[in-house]
């Protein structure tokens, strides 16, 4: 039974049929578990609640550009300006309002902090509400919260800034020419990556500002997600996953990077399971694998386009969003198609 | 191909009448669906469902290339307008009357993600027929758009005589020959005369002949005519053909043209292009030529701006076609006799 080659390919299919597949009714922007059940932002305009069906409008009439989602909210920004916080029983609430500039980039912490850009203009709110303005030099395309302390990453032209909302002064900055799109910092706290529109990612260890290069990309790395105990920086934008090691105090320099779930298709979306050595790898043609670090040992979670088949170029199965829930025993995903899908892992 | 959603830049110095171009496109019973994406967001009433401020964010890119930069900020709202697709069907970019259309044009060809959605239909540049000829001696911006542009909209013409607006198209001559010229008052033309033009589209590549000839306002349908055989090249008389055009030309920015009756050899051509396109890239705004390569039954057609160069072969030479080679460059302090001899240089030898 495990011998047969099965229809995808030679892929292990064996939990392809535990999918259970829906239609969101719009392209999915992201996904998550708020309040621990499965819920889809999309693009136009709605949060849907996966098992209740439930749907809620945060943006009406306008279109939902980024979301964060943690474990009790979820955070949306829009073309008209707008971030709002949609809660597990569909209540919205308001944010911030930039007044009809587009909403930029999100950043979002357990303990409740929240970060929002719209051009250079960048907003950090405490747990308590209180809103802090700054003024970065140029448009702000990422922002992530460091682990400890109240202080706030943003990614823009020619470097990040670091910035304690609530100190007086120049933020910090980490400089590398260019133009600095996503960002993620390591779950201790000791690295700083950027994306870049170069094709290539960027890394500063935060502590001295060491440069690291991490090159040889055919697109831009759209997603990228560190293993909770941060030893690896899993990647978009090949035409496999590539996969950084950050073991040791030097992060990824001098080192190669892994590459899992090679296929003859462009990386779209990754996510690392919160507590094993697994990822989960979206691609542009609506393919989804877990390949596990160690072996490279991939599952089909779920089979997209024929080799050789295309799709018109705004119709495209691009997978958009990929989620595990808390405890890694659900994933969650969603296309640019509106096709979406969740997965209880059957253990 | 075809599924790529078009976008047309609109170019033109302060007061030209970008505005009103604008919103006559805008206003026209056209069934399409824009998203228009401004320079100052709500600045002037513009009367569409989806407006988009941008910041001209004109960044570096770091791939070698001194002169490549792009708008950052077109990138992000291109990619963010995907988020509602299906409710617009083209996109207008309105620049600022200082823009130069260079690093929104490269922004087509460099960024993978925006080229796989969206294609560059052309370069649209609003001049005021009364004001042009001063910005053209003491505004370099304007200079650039004339330069630049696929499309010229020669406004205002009521507020000029007839001579001076002879004037001033033999100026626009001058710099570009090659631009398709409406001669307007409050910016009236119809509609396909500044969209769906395909100019960086290396199939609707088809004739690489000055305009001036062709240029007849009450004719917009058809400007892919065959034949203007000219039989020598236009690089030093473009500016003496008849309509009682005057004879301009401009000191700093010029186009050349040069032609090889007969084929060229790809192994010589295409490392000058490109080390042409590489050293003289700053200077060249705009390029492009139509060759025959010696053993190949295809036309090989190129365009570029600047330092980057898009080429393809394209359709089979006609049984009644010429085989011959054709290429233009408009640019800045042009070295026309370099150019020249580089290219000839490439013919393949007659056989005696």
């Amino acid at each position: 039974m495990a011998e047969q080659k099965p229809l995808g390919g030679e892929y292990d299919s064996s939990l392809t049929a535990s999918v259970r597949s829906f239609h969101a009714g719009a392209e999915v922007v992201a996904a998550g578990f708020p309040g621990g059940a499965p819920a889809l932002a999309l693009a136009d305009g709605d949060v849907l609640f996966v098992d209740s069906g439930m749907r809620v409008t945060p943006h009406p009439g306008a279109a939902i550009l980024l979301a964060q989602i943690d474990g009790t909210r979820i955070l949306t920004g829009g073309d008209d300006g707008r971030v709002v916080e949609t809660r597990p029983d569909g209540t919205c609430v308001e944010i911030g309002d930039e007044k009809g500039k587009w909403i930029d980039a999100l950043a979002l912490r357990e303990d409740g902090s929240i970060a929002w850009s719209a051009g250079k203009q960048v907003r950090a709110r405490d747990p308590k509400g209180a809103v802090k303005t700054f003024e970065a030099p140029t448009s702000v395309r990422g922002l992530a919260f460091l682990p400890k302390g109240y202080r706030l990453a943003m990614s823009h032209y020619n470097g990040v800034s670091l910035w304690f909302p609530n100190v007086a002064g120049t933020p910090d900055t980490l400089k590398w020419q260019g133009s600095h799109l996503d960002l993620a910092i390591s779950p201790d706290g000791a690295f700083c990556v950027t994306a870049m529109q170069e094709n290539a990612l960027h890394g500063w260890r935060i502590a001295d500002k060491k440069d690291m290069r991490m090159t040889g990309y055919p697109g831009k790395t759209r997603s990228f997600s560190f293993s909770s105990d941060g030893q690896w920086l899993a990647t978009s934008g090949a035409d496999a996953c590539v996969v950084w090691p950050f073991q040791t105090k030097d992060g990824p320099m001098g080192k190669p990077p892994r590459e899992c779930g090679v296929r003859p298709n462009k990386v779209s979306r990754v996510a690392f399971h919160p507590t094993g050595p697994v990822i989960a790898i979206g691609y542009e043609d609506g393919w989804i694998l877990f390949s596990r670090i160690a072996d490279g040992a991939e599952l089909l979670v779920r089979k997209g386009l024929d080799e050789g088949e295309s799709a018109p170029a705004r119709a495209k199965p691009v997978v958009s969003a990929l989620a595990w829930d808390a405890p890694g025993k659900r994933l969650l995903f969603g296309l640019e198609t509106g096709e979406a899908g969740l997965l209880p892992l059957p253990l | 191909m075809s599924d790529k959603i078009p976008v047309t830049v609109l170019t033109g110095y302060l007061g030209a009448g970008k505005t009103t171009l604008l919103n006559r496109i805008l206003s026209e019973d056209h069934g399409h669906r824009f998203a228009v994406i401004v320079n100052e967001f709500g600045e002037i009433g513009i009367d569409n469902d989806l407006v988009v401020g941008a910041d001209e964010e004109v960044f570096e890119m770091n791939n070698g290339c001194i002169c490549c930069t792009v708008r950052g900020d077109l990138i992000r709202i291109i990619e963010g307008l995907m988020r509602r697709r299906g409710k617009f069907d083209a996109i207008i970019v309105e620049t600022t009357g200082l823009a130069d259309p260079a690093p929104v044009a490269q922004t087509f060809f460099v960024d993978q993600d925006v080229q796989d959605q969206a294609r560059l239909d052309a370069v649209v540049t609003v001049a005021d027929a009364k004001w042009l000829a001063d910005r053209l001696r003491d505004a370099p911006e304007a200079k650039n758009q004339i330069a630049f542009a696929d499309v010229i909209i020669l406004n205002k013409q009521d507020l000029v005589s007839e001579e001076e607006l002879r004037e001033v198209e033999a100026r626009i001559r001058g710099i570009n020959p090659y631009a398709t010229l409406h001669k307007t008052t409050k910016c009236q033309v119809p509609l396909d005369a500044v969209l769906g033009r395909n100019a960086f589209d290396l199939d609707r590549i088809l004739e690489i002949e000055p305009q001036f000839l062709e240029v007849d306002d009450h004719d917009h349908h058809d400007h892919d005519h065959h034949g203007h055989d000219h039989g020598h090249d236009h690089g030093h008389d473009h500016a003496h053909h008849g309509h009682g055009l005057k004879a301009y030309h401009d000191e700093e920015m010029q186009s050349v043209s040069f032609r090889i009756d007969g084929e060229v050899d790809p192994a010589r051509f295409m490392p000058w292009i490109n080390l042409i396109a590489q050293r003289e890239g700053p200077s060249i705004l705009r390029s492009k030529g139509i060759l025959a390569f010696k053993g190949e039954n295809k036309r090989f057609v190129f365009q570029g701006v600047h330092m980057i160069l898009d080429g393809d072969l394209q359709r089979e030479w006609r049984p009644d076609e010429k085989r011959e080679c054709k290429i233009v460059f408009i640019g800045r302090d042009l070295k026309k006799e370099d150019l020249r001899s580089g290219f000839m240089a490439c013919a393949v030898e007659q056989k005696a």
